[in-house]
């Protein structure tokens, strides 16, 4: 039986906008121009248990609605949703007991008391035990190493501390299930990866289900084997993160950094016969040659080029997943 | 219900919020001595050489005062702020993902709140008061029972009023003004600041059909006993019909909000 069963979810939200200048302000207090925004478009989404899934999308792609309609939160505007054999919006009390999340954007903790007040009333309010809370969050505050943060108010504690016992907090019950949404926003490389290396331990240790968002791709292939894409509110991929690696990288991605400006004309021309496609880089004089073939092709164009301009620095490297969701997001899914 | 452990566990972290923010405690403190000495000195000024207004002698009218302003520090809260401000910055999600009713939680908090400042602001508050001016005590027990179910009752009114304009904010998005409004509403309208039949006929007439003589006014009336036998049991049958009659409102007001429910930022 699958953890989570969604079939043709949508959401529609009607967004008002506002006519310019001050007659159109007056005519605004009326009657008012709205459009309806579907955020979420017939969406069909299955999870088994034990898994761990990575969804991504631009901003505004639609994953924290539909975070929150898996969560009871929002109620769909047509489909079916099921999630531990529960409608989350007609069950919601029960359901969420079985469910844990984690908004990476607010906190779920009270702002003004010690973090252990919190959990106190935590476990008050999902009736857990006192041997339960003993034996299972014993574990959990040490994994997270948040024993010394237990006393301090909440509003005390840098950013890393607070998202460490924010995750605790939500796994006070031992949830079968977990929605993470962007657990790791703003925090620095050591947190995540301790964050990484927990998430990892409870789904081993409890076959924990975990639906992950994120826009930092490390966190996804550190922990999820599959990943859903989101575009415009449709799932335009949803298989396993090795296979979208596969499908999408054919050839390697050269970087060059010059040291003098290069004109785009100038590289194409130095392409030659190869099938090359390039692009400007993040930093300055900085582009990047994507190019389809074997080695021979990779180290023609590089001779070429650099007998023309010359370079501060040059790597080839494999397309980053990064890559593949920006190419994916700018180009369309052709390739796959 | 089995909640219980829950709610009472609300209360706690009430308290414990309360005490975090000690200075507010302070200057509530001042501004209720504040308030009671100057309609103290007005009255005073009113009544002049004159017996007695509307049947209430100075001393009853003094001890109005007093016991109104001590009993608003318990019924009063600021839930429909905090329920306004967590629809406007989205936390509803978070109360949304929680196996607990939200509203009865925000009235549990309220209570939370109100036993606080009852017990550690209306008692001592009441003691230096009575040492103040001249204010006069029913030896009567029934009295003062009468007087604690009544401000049970002026709370559970009180509260489902402030809910009822928090969940505004679910409809209306910004809700200051609302707020600030019903504020100065209830505190004309329950009598706090003028008893009731001190009104023209006309809009005592008025405000017989509205909720809020339920919330200061009445319990004013039974401490100074200015309310007697059948009057007090009628008295606490409109605070009863009031808080049964509220319960439709917020009900339905809560189905419709949780249907329209967007979560503001993202």
């Amino acid at each position: 039986m699958n953890v989570v069963e969604v079939e043709g979810l949508r959401k529609e939200f009607k967004s008002y906008s506002s006519r310019s200048g001050l007659a159109g302000a007056f005519r605004d207090l009326f009657t008012r121009n709205y459009q309806v925004l579907r955020a979420v478009n017939d969406i069909s989404l299955h999870i088994k248990k034990g898994e761990m899934v990575g969804y991504i999308g631009e901003n505004g792609a639609g994953k924290s609605t539909t975070i929150k309609m898996l969560t009871g939160i929002l109620t769909p505007t047509a489909g079916r949703i099921l999630v531990n054999g529960m409608n989350p919006h007609k069950e919601r009390e029960k359901f969420v007991r079985t469910i844990g999340v984690v908004f990476g954007q607010r906190s779920q903790l009270w702002w003004d008391i010690a973090v252990q007040e919190s959990f106190r009333l935590l476990k008050k309010v999902y009736k857990v035990s006192d041997d339960a809370y003993e034996a299972h969050m014993g574990e959990v505050i040490a994994t997270l190493d948040i024993g010394p943060l237990l006393d301090k108010p909440v509003r005390k504690l840098s950013l890393g501390q607070r998202m460490r016992c924010e995750l605790a907090a939500a796994l006070i019950h031992n949830p079968p299930l977990l929605f993470l949404d962007e657990p790791t926003i703003g925090l620095d490389v050591l947190v995540k990866m301790k964050i990484r290396e927990f998430l990892k331990e409870i789904n081993r240790k409890y076959q924990t289900t975990i639906l992950l968002t994120t826009h930092d791709l490390a966190d996804i292939e550190a922990l999820c084997e599959r990943v859903v894409l989101l575009d415009e509110g449709k799932i335009i991929y949803d298989g396993r993160l090795d296979q979208l690696q596969k499908n999408w990288v054919e050839g390697k991605q050269i970087h060059f950094e010059f040291h003098h400006p290069v004109e785009r004309h100038a590289l194409i021309e130095l392409s030659g016969g190869a099938d090359v496609k390039w692009r400007q880089g993040e930093r300055c004089n900085e582009w990047i040659a994507g190019i389809e073939g074997d080695e021979e092709a990779v180290s023609q164009l590089m001779s070429r080029v650099i007998q023309q301009h010359p370079i501060s620095d040059v790597k080839v490297n494999q397309a980053s997943t990064e890559e593949i969701i920006r190419n994916i997001y700018e180009e369309g899914l052709t390739h796959g | 219900m089995g909640n219980s452990a829950v709610y009472l566990e609300m209360i706690r972290i009430r308290f414990l919020m309360m005490l975090a923010y000690r200075t507010n405690y302070y200057s509530g403190i001042l501004i209720y001595s504040i308030n009671i000495g100057a309609y103290y000195f007005l009255w005073q000024a009113i009544y002049g050489a004159q017996e007695s207004i509307q049947g209430m002698d100075a001393a009853q009218m003094t001890t109005y005062v007093a016991v109104a302003w001590m009993a608003r520090a318990f019924y009063f809260n600021n839930i429909d702020r905090e329920i306004a401000q967590e629809i406007q910055e989205g936390k509803v999600a978070v109360e949304m993902i929680r196996p607990y009713h939200y509203l009865g939680v925000k009235t549990m908090q309220g209570l939370g709140e109100g036993l606080f400042r009852l017990l550690f602001f209306s008692l001592p508050g009441m003691v230096v008061i009575w040492l103040a001016f001249p204010i006069t005590f029913s030896d009567n027990f029934a009295v003062w029972g009468f007087f604690f179910i009544s401000i049970l009752f002026s709370f559970i009114v009180n509260t489902q009023i402030n809910l009822l304009t928090g969940m505004a904010t679910f409809f209306l998005l910004y809700n200051t003004g609302l707020i600030r409004g019903k504020r100065v509403v209830i505190d004309l309208f329950s009598g706090l600041l003028l008893p009731i039949s001190f009104y023209p006929l006309w809009a005592q007439e008025i405000m017989q059909f509205l909720p809020f003589q339920a919330i200061s006014y009445i319990p004013s009336m039974i401490f100074t006993e200015a309310f007697t036998g059948t009057e007090i049991y009628q008295a606490l049958g409109i605070q009863l019909f009031w808080a049964a009659v509220l319960i439709i409102p917020i009900q339905l007001m809560w189905v419709l909000a949780k249907r329209q429910l967007i979560v503001q930022g993202g």
